[in-house]
């Protein structure tokens, strides 16, 4: 086991009450189907936890739960102690003050520049002098390398200097938590070399709680402290990633793996073969 | 039979639900305006959206219309040998109903669809739910300024609109018919009062806050999903013509 491994299974063990989110037997479903079904985790203060699972698991309907920007069928969310499902409208945004989150695709506001956008949240939430705004954005442009970019578009960016735009908006009003959902997707190595950096930077450097939703094993592993994967609206398996990797369970091996076939089953169900080939007149 | 009852039943429901979730989103737009004004920079760049880019279409067909009422105008009053009332027919033609009525059309095309695609475009591309992460409601920031942006352009326009649509008129019944110019505009001011004008300008509001209602509503519920904004984007234009037209009789049946 690694030390940060080792650190992280010493602290699960101390620390019970250092959750800073804590969902509990949670369901939620998207009309018939099921989503979750008694969900459990525990998201610690300042690790970066890793959400990991196939496509389809519902690791961005976590966190939009988590966010409250929708609301479970059953079971709990308490965020820093409190129960997000009972928040007002009112209270959800002044819960999201102390959130950021990095969208997939970056979700630039495109109609204006690199600097308005990352100047957008102190605006909306703010009343500083225009002198502090640039110098706050510039050092948060900086911290991700892109001050020199502050002019730009988004349409004028590449998918990688668009998603550390993202970033440096996310993390511009100093949240206590920061969500990253598929922070991967797309990247170049190099791209994907310099977010896996700046996430472990800015968590440490700024004692942010973060929670990376991914299904990028070998590059979330790198970065995790802790790892829950998920599988048919469950946790299949937590702990560190290097403990997720050792694993001897089916689900886990396969996933962990990149296996094609296992408890999650590469072929949708589908009549025989042959006998669908032969029929006809069907479509 | 009773599945024709229950599909007409389904969805005169379905029709219900949306024109009710309609009216709490109007709710919702109305309880942010006077917060609005206060950054009024962004309305001005809606207004500037939704009514100077919109400028050139508005007096293009306002000429053409104006001058297709001097022609058919003329044509027609010569008939009854009273040709010296064009000015008076035009005029309260274009002030009480063509102005407002083709103004709305003409907004519902170009302002309204543009509308409809850019707030279904943020949402497909998750602006809308990075303003919700971001603690910004995008009703208030996203939604009130396009949707006061609209209210104010279209009075503006259909004004602009009407003012083209006579000048086409004179165009062609004074310069090329030969109508007597002085007649033209005496009849005109005897016959238009202000009752007339401001027929008109209710009118326009009316269209403006129904318009501007559907194209950022559509917009706002959209799929997000190419279809789902080409979807809100079809809807906008057909719904804001019935209702434009709708609206106009209701309107005009009350001030007549």
């Amino acid at each position: 086991m690694s030390a940060r491994g080792s650190a992280a299974a010493a602290a699960q063990d101390g620390a019970a009450d250092d959750a800073l989110v804590e969902i509990r037997d949670l369901t939620y479903s998207v009309g018939s189907r099921k989503i979750f079904d008694g969900l459990n985790i525990r998201i610690r203060r300042n690790r970066i936890t890793a959400i990991m699972g196939p496509s389809g698991t519902g690791k961005t309907t976590l966190l939009r739960l988590i966010t409250g920007q929708i609301t479970p069928d059953s079971g709990s969310v308490v965020v820093e102690g409190r129960e997000v499902t009972k928040f007002s409208r009112r209270e959800k945004l002044e819960m999201r003050k102390r959130m950021g989150m990095l969208f997939q695709n970056g979700a630039l506001l495109t109609d204006i520049n690199v600097f308005e956008n990352v100047a957008f949240p102190l605006r909306e939430h703010t009343n500083l002098p225009e002198r502090l705004i640039r110098y706050i954005v510039l050092l948060k442009l900086e911290a991700v390398g892109l001050r020199g970019a502050y002019r730009l578009f988004p349409s004028e960016l590449s998918g990688g200097m668009a998603r550390r735009v993202a970033l440096a908006r996310a993390i511009v009003m100093d949240p206590a938590m920061l969500f990253y959902d598929e922070p991967f997707v797309g990247l170049d190595p190099i791209s994907m070399g310099v977010v896996l950096r700046l996430i472990r930077q800015m968590n440490d450097a700024l004692g942010i709680t973060s929670i990376v939703v991914s299904h990028d094993v070998d590059e979330i592993g790198k970065v995790a402290d802790e790892a829950y994967l998920l599988s048919e609206g469950r946790v299949a398996a937590a702990g560190t990633p290097r403990e997720l990797a050792a694993s001897t369970e089916e689900a886990v091996k396969q996933f962990m793996g990149g296996l094609a076939d296992g408890p999650v089953p590469f072929h949708y169900p589908a009549p025989e073969l042959v006998a669908q080939l032969m029929e006809r007149n069907k479509k | 039979m009773t599945a024709v009852l229950t599909d007409l039943w389904a969805s005169l429901r379905r029709g219900l639900e949306t024109l009710g979730s309609m009216a709490m989103f109007l709710g919702r737009l109305l309880a942010y305006t006077p917060g609005a004004f206060l950054r009024f920079p962004l309305i001005v760049q809606q207004v500037f959206n939704a009514g100077a880019l919109s400028l050139i279409i508005i007096m293009l067909c306002g000429l053409f219309i104006g001058m297709v009422l001097g022609l058919l105008g003329v044509d027609l009053l010569q008939r009854v040998g009273s040709e010296d009332a064009l000015g008076a027919g035009a005029a309260l033609s274009l002030v009480k109903e063509l102005g407002p009525v083709t103004t709305s059309l003409l907004f519902a095309g170009r302002a309204g669809t543009a509308l409809a695609s850019e707030i279904g475009l943020m949402r497909a591309t998750d602006q809308l739910s990075a303003m919700e992460m971001m603690a910004v409601d995008p009703v208030r920031r996203v939604c009130v300024p396009r949707f006061l942006g609209g209210v104010i352009s279209m009075p503006l326009l259909a004004v602009i609109f009407s003012a083209i649509g006579i000048y086409g008129t004179q165009l062609i019944g004074v310069q090329v018919m030969g109508v007597d110019a002085g007649s033209f505009w005496s009849q005109m001011r005897a016959a238009v009062e202000l009752d007339d004008v401001m027929e008109g300008v209710i009118k326009s509001c009316a269209f403006g806050v129904s318009c501007s209602l559907i194209a950022v509503y559509e917009g706002f519920n959209s799929m997000p999903t190419a279809e789902g904004v080409g979807r809100a984007t079809t809807r906008t234009v057909v719904i804001s013509a019935v209702a434009t037209l709708v609206l106009d009789y209701i309107l005009t049946a009350v001030m007549l």
